[in-house]
């Protein structure tokens, strides 16, 4: 058959539903490696955290200061925080630091695999005795998907400290009142499908990062290219889950 | 001097009675291409066997079916009692335990110490065994590979030699009665080759395991082997001591002696 560039995406999406329906077969499977999971979870949320928390931060303050002027116009400056918090909170801080840990951790996770891969560390694995799918792939996948939530929570409080700043710049907000408009603002309906939406974005970098590390091609620059499609992948499907999400809350009457 | 080592002083006769290893009929192509073709074998208990061929001939592809790392399109492959292609995950384990495997490149997981790379098949192969005991064998195993004081170094601290030597000490570690030998001497120098090779003579005297070794080193060969097979055209072509083989007359065979 001609391979053209639409069977080689359905080939390959197919190929990843598998990699993803092995792991929910092998995640509740005996032996479970929490050593290996703790240490995954320690690497994926600890060394992330700066890099999350400073973007969340920088978002934040910038938000804040470029909705001013809008918000100006209409004399409505007063709704800066109200304003800030909702789109800091449903969309922006979460996004961003999905896009940041699909850079960070899917090209990590894409590079060691593919590097074992590479030097024979997976086979030598097999030959151990271990499952190198549940060893290396199950602990990587759970890691992040229960790390980037945290990460996104973290980042949810820092950028809305980054939009106190901001609001503090050209106008005078004291901390009580501005924690107390962004608080009456935010609903369960505005950060609770935000942050479930995180577990998927998790998901997804994990089991991209994973899938093109473990089938690596043989090679240095199987390995680059690995970690490299790894990143592509999961920042569009960082987007695309977002936007099924956000279709999701909108049915439901969330917004 | 390489060449000048009394090789008889240091080789073990073999039990040529029992075979450990029996290969019948194997046939593997990737595509087009036919790697092997009809190859048969059996490998007795306690000998070397090394495996002599061209690069890309399927050497590699031979002993990673011995050990279920790939399958063979057919034919039977016989290890310790088991037909390995028909075997599932838990039985084959069980055959693993007893069959190590030297990757040539070492393939040591970077991100473990020399301990817990030494740890990792005594804990994964379900062993009950207590902290002590563990400590006891990964020291053990260190020690016979003359290595024990760098238990706590990560592998990239170490050179080639010392990597290749903690990868024998983590395939001895569970006293398998096969080795499988992946190009053991591949990109170390000519003296660090020779303590290699030294090494497998030991390790063949001390455990009595029988082994099967993938070469182009032709002064380890000299060094080690009991029988020499050659893996010409996918097939066993010939099968011999070192001498028998170095005084063919067949073209084929003495291109690897010259």
């Amino acid at each position: 058959m001609k391979t053209t560039v639409i069977t080689t995406f359905l080939s390959e999406t197919g190929k990843i539903s598998r990699f993803a329906g092995r792991f929910f077969v092998e995640v509740f499977r005996p032996r479970y490696e929490v050593k290996e999971f703790l240490r995954q979870c320690f690497y994926i949320g600890n060394k992330s955290l700066p890099l999350v928390a400073i973007t969340a931060f920088i978002m934040g303050l910038v938000i804040t200061i470029q909705s001013r002027p809008t918000l100006a116009e209409f004399g409505a400056e007063s709704w800066l925080p109200k304003m800030v918090a909702v789109s800091l909170v449903r969309e922006i801080a979460p996004v961003i630091s999905a896009l940041i840990c699909a850079g960070k951790i899917g090209s990590g996770i894409g590079a060691e695999l593919g590097s074992m891969k590479v030097t024979e560390q997976i086979d030598a694995m097999d030959v151990s005795g271990a499952n190198p799918f549940k060893f290396l792939v199950v602990t990587r996948v759970l890691a992040t998907t229960l790390m980037i939530p945290v990460l996104a929570i973290l980042a949810n409080a820092v950028s809305l400290y980054g939009g106190y700043l901001g609001a503090n710049i050209h106008g005078v907000v004291s901390w009580q009142l501005y924690w107390n408009q962004v608080f009456d603002t935010l609903a369960y309906g505005d950060i609770g499908p935000s942050i479930i939406k995180t577990f998927f974005f998790g998901f997804a970098i994990g089991i991209i990062g994973c899938y093109k590390g473990y089938f690596s091609n043989k090679g240095t620059e199987g390995v680059g290219r690995s970690a490299n499609s790894a990143v592509v992948i999961s920042s569009l499907l960082v987007f695309i889950i977002d936007l099924i999400a956000v279709q999701i809350s909108d049915l439901l009457k969330l917004t | 001097m390489l060449a000048e080592i009394d090789t008889e002083k240091q080789k073990i006769i073999p039990n040529t009675d029992t075979s450990v290893i029996q290969i019948k009929n194997v046939f593997k192509s990737f595509g087009e291409n036919n790697v092997l073709k009809d190859f048969s074998f059996d490998l007795r208990k306690g000998e070397n066997a090394v495996v002599l061929g061209k690069s890309g001939s399927g050497k590699s592809v031979l002993i990673k079916c011995i050990i279920g790392l790939m399958k063979p399109d057919s034919g039977t492959i016989n290890v310790l009692g088991e037909n390995i292609p028909e075997l599932d995950v838990a039985k084959l384990d069980k055959i693993r335990m007893k069959v190590g495997f030297l990757f040539q490149s070492n393939a040591l997981y970077d991100s473990m110490t020399v301990r817990e790379n030494l740890e990792f098949p005594l804990k994964r192969h379900g062993l009950k065994l207590t902290k002590e005991e563990i400590d006891r064998l990964v020291m053990e195993a260190l020690t016979n590979v003359g290595l024990a004081e760098t238990v706590d170094m990560m592998p990239a601290e170490l050179s080639g030699g010392m990597r290749k030597r903690i990868a024998l000490a983590r395939t001895l570690i569970l006293k398998p009665e096969i080795i499988l030998y992946d190009e053991p001497t591949t990109g170390l120098d000519p003296i660090t080759g020779k303590e290699i090779g030294n090494l497998m003579l030991e390790i063949q005297k001390k455990y009595n395991t029988s082994s099967i070794i993938i070469s182009h080193d032709i002064y380890c060969v000299k060094l080690v082997a009991n029988r020499i097979i050659m893996l010409i055209e996918g097939k066993c072509y010939a099968i011999g001591t070192y001498e028998e083989l170095e005084n063919s007359t067949d073209k084929k065979i003495k291109q690897f002696f010259e």
